[in-house]
């Protein structure tokens, strides 16, 4: 055939303007929000059932916990400033204010070792009280959520230094971003529905 | 058609090379072709649905006749709960998602899934631990504390064994499994639709997996959650579940009937899907009333979530809740009932053909709506309280798991048979399996309203004789025989069809839905060029006009940026390269479960490595695949 027409699919159609990876982010949070719906649940139907101590209000520094969670709310911040200097091509920036998230999520995982040495030393376990147990299970579980944020950052850090990153990469950064602002947002709730109504 | 042509892939080369097998077993260990997986799927399901039946068929053998001891109550109480068990997770439940994995990407015109590899990590996840939980037989004893598993019967100091380590553990994993898998289906439905496949001409089958996706993923969470706590207290010795410490067993109940019954309408909403593609095709006419059909499925997801109470309505909950709870269960029947007056209405005036996949079609119609009816009766609280725990509710809910999302999967197996595999199924011996199965179905279940209105409770290893139960009793064990012999013969058939089949043509039902406009089996890309869609049956619009009415006159028109070029002679498709990272984080995850299992921190130290090595490795290797190059006959652009 003197000029056969060739049409390549390398370019897939897609139905919506959003890509797969960042739709499936979405899906995953709007999960991810029955998970620890389901482990707040569980703290508030057992608040206040200890029949033994410690409690909320022996083991709690809400200073300290006030820092920890200040400094996780900035991190977000550094991630948007991070994405939009991805996008617009400077690398250096990005990488450092990737670091940056990265290294205040690691400060506050630090804090929260510190506060869960601290609370056993006090005399809650896991399996001291119902309070122990969940909320261990609920702030542990939501410190493993930060532990994989820290990982993904690192690795796209790490990633931009084996391979050379451009402003159209910026996608995979945004999708670790979205987790990486759900987390913190979670974190919020918590913060107040474990912590703060404490001292109300 | 066409003829393929490879080349391998340039310029997509990673860190890591991705397998080519073809053939063998490895190709299937590395498989990320979505019809391949659904083969495995729909064929593991099979599997496991015969482990339950032999599960059911030992029950009803020590049930046949009074005061027998075939069975003793400890293997009957095991018997009962991975019957269970297996039933809903690992083969009714799979056996959907194994058809919306084959069906779905080719029926909105997509060449697969949107996560390939992490379809295979789900397929992997969801057979590795149906084989974890049934090696509990063997491995101290399987679980027995009924499907549902109630708080604290599970708890280290009522059930030491490890047969709820094993239930808690691999539904666990399973459940990962299957939310991945659901997540993969939202994003496909969601994004790769052919051009002029709107969400309104997509096919009620794929519209059912769309929702059914959705509630999967916030079903899910809360079982997840609530399996967690039960290993917590069991492994780490936390409280969740622990009555001298002020907990409330309650709180498992409303974990896992969040889930659980949600769960019921993701195991029959893709039913309902695929009654929907058969209920048509076979009356000849389009699907009547397609929008409330879409909107019933949706408003049965929504309302799927506001009645878990009615599964406990004897827990004391009070008046109020249970006056909600029941009232939420009565709306639910509206929808459904919607759906069935469609069917009926679709078949009304139809050029109604009986072949086997329609005669199963209009038995589930029958069946599902009878066990809807007792499902009305069971919503009522005094009338609950009265039968709770009884064979009356065994038989509601077999009526409308087993009368309504077997029946309906076995239309679906027989409908699409020849679309997987290129032959037909015998139409001999599907009818006579279809005479065997559903007698037998009504046999078996049909006594057991009557032995529950008499009182016989559930989970109890034999009965008094002479107290009015002998005669239900000994026909739901005869029945057993008669729906076994009707299985083992569509079994049978689908064996001896795959050699001596009649060959079945690309389209031997004169189907509507796009799957029927590519050869039989499709080729590994599904479609030569991807269709244009222009209507809600876009096969039949092509072949027979005046069957389907021009509703829409937007139709017409396709985003002209996305249209698949005209007059193409030749199209380069890219086939992703298959991998070994699904099966080797899904084997870590499997070994990391024994690990947990029997306190082995080495074992689990182990796998968590290799599960963090297949997940860089994952994400390192490269696209990898080839492109196939397909020379178009002239003039034919494909189905549009």
């Amino acid at each position: 055939m003197s000029h056969t027409v060739v049409a390549h699919s390398h370019e897939e159609y897609r139905s919506t303007r959003l890509p797969d990876i960042k739709l499936m982010m979405w899906i995953f949070l709007a999960s991810d929000c029955m998970f620890f719906g389901s482990l707040i649940g569980s703290y508030l139907v057992y608040k206040d059932r200890s029949l033994v101590g410690p409690y909320p209000i022996d083991v709690f520094d809400i200073n300290l916990t006030t820092i920890s969670t200040f400094v996780l709310l900035m991190s977000s911040f550094l991630m948007v400033l991070a994405l939009h200097e991805l996008r617009v091509g400077n690398i250096k920036l990005f990488r450092l204010w990737t670091f940056g998230v990265a290294f205040f999520g690691s400060i506050f995982l630090g804090f929260q070792i510190f506060e869960f040495s601290h609370f056993v030393q006090e005399g809650l376990t896991l399996s001291q009280n119902l309070f122990g147990t969940t909320f261990f299970v609920l702030t542990g579980t939501h410190g493993v959520h930060v532990t994989i944020g820290v990982l993904l950052l690192l690795s796209l850090l790490i990633a931009s230094y084996v391979r050379p990153v451009a402003a159209k990469d910026s996608v995979y950064l945004e999708v670790v971003g979205l987790y990486w602002h759900f987390v913190d947002i979670v974190w919020i709730v918590i913060f107040t529905v474990v912590y703060l109504v404490e001292f109300v | 058609m066409a003829i393929g042509r490879q080349t391998a892939a340039a310029g997509h080369a990673g860190v890591l090379t991705r397998p080519t097998w073809t053939t063998g077993w490895a190709s299937w260990l590395t498989t990320v072709d979505h019809k391949r997986l659904g083969l495995l799927y729909i064929c593991t399901s099979f599997l496991f649905l015969g482990l339950a039946s032999v599960e059911a068929f030992l029950m009803r053998l020590q049930l046949a006749r009074p005061e027998q001891s075939l069975v003793s109550p400890d293997v009957f109480n095991q018997l009962f709960t991975m019957h269970g068990v297996t039933m809903v997770f690992l083969a009714i439940m799979p056996l959907g998602i194994g058809f919306a994995n084959y069906f779905v990407p080719l029926m909105i015109g997509a060449r697969d899934l949107a996560f390939p590899r992490l379809n295979a990590f789900g397929y992997w996840v969801y057979a590795l631990s149906g084989v974890f939980i049934y090696t509990s037989f063997f491995l101290g004893g399987a679980p027995d504390a009924g499907w549902f598993a109630y708080a604290p019967l599970t708890s280290l100091s009522n059930n030491p064994g490890n047969g709820i380590d094993f239930y808690m553990i691999g539904l666990l994993v399973s459940g990962v499994g299957t939310l991945v898998t659901a997540m993969n289906l939202i994003v496909t439905i969601i994004n790769m639709r052919a051009p002029g496949m709107t969400f309104m001409r997509l096919p009620l089958f794929v519209w059912m997996m769309l929702i059914t996706a959705f509630m999967i993923i916030f079903a899910f969470p809360p079982l997840t959650i609530a399996l967690f706590q039960v290993i917590m207290d069991r492994t780490f010795g936390t409280l969740f579940y622990v009555p001298e410490a002020g907990a409330l067993p309650i709180l498992w109940q409303h974990l896992f009937w969040i889930f659980g019954h949600p769960e019921v309408y993701i195991i029959i909403l893709p039913a309902f899907g695929v009654i929907s593609e058969v209920i048509p095709t076979f009356s000849r006419k389009p699907l009547f009333g397609y929008p409330i059909m879409v909107l019933s499925g949706i408003f049965i997801a929504f309302m799927g979530f506001a009645v878990w109470s009615h599964h406990m309505f004897t827990t004391g909950l009070g008046p109020v809740a249970n006056t909600a709870f029941s009232l939420t269960s009565f709306v639910i029947g509206i929808p459904t009932g919607i759906k069935i007056f469609n069917w009926i209405a679709t078949m009304w005036g139809g050029h109604v053909r009986f072949a086997v996949p329609m005669l199963y079609a209009t038995a589930f119609l029958l069946t599902f709506t009878l066990g809807g009816i007792t499902g009305i009766m069971l919503a009522i609280p005094p009338l609950d309280a009265q039968v709770q725990d009884t064979y009356f509710v065994v038989a509601h809910f077999h009526f409308v798991m087993g009368g309504g999302a077997l029946l309906s999967f076995l239309a679906g197996f027989y409908y699409w048979f020849p679309k997987m595999t290129g032959r037909l199924l015998p139409e001999g011996l599907g009818r006579l399996g279809f005479w065997l199965i559903v007698p037998g179905f009504y046999l078996i279940f049909w006594p057991q309203h009557f032995a529950g209105l008499l009182g016989m409770p559930r989970r109890i290893q034999t009965y008094e004789a002479g107290i009015g139960l002998d005669l239900y009793n000994l026909m739901s064990s005869a029945g057993t025989f008669v729906m076994g012999a009707g299985m083992v013969i569509v079994i049978f058939s689908a064996f001896w069809a795959l050699r001596k089949g009649r060959l079945a043509g690309d389209d031997p039902w004169d189907g509507r839905t796009l799957e029927w406009a590519t050869s039989s089996p499709p080729p590994h890309y599904d479609f030569d060029v991807v269709p244009e869609v222009n209507d809600r049956d876009p096969v039949w619009l092509l072949k027979h006009p005046h069957l389907v009415e021009r509703r829409d006159p937007i139709s017409e028109s396709v985003d002209p940026d996305h249209s698949p070029p005209k007059h193409v002679e030749q199209v380069s498709i890219h086939i992703p390269g298959q991998s070994w990272y699904p099966f080797i984080a899904s084997f870590a995850i499997f070994l990391g479960s024994y690990g947990l299992l029997f306190h082995n921190l080495l074992l689990g130290l182990f796998s968590v490595a290799v599960l963090f090595y297949a997940c860089y490795a994952w994400a390192l290797e490269g696209v990898g695949g080839h492109h196939e190059h397909i020379e178009l006959e002239p003039a034919v652009g494909g189905p549009a």
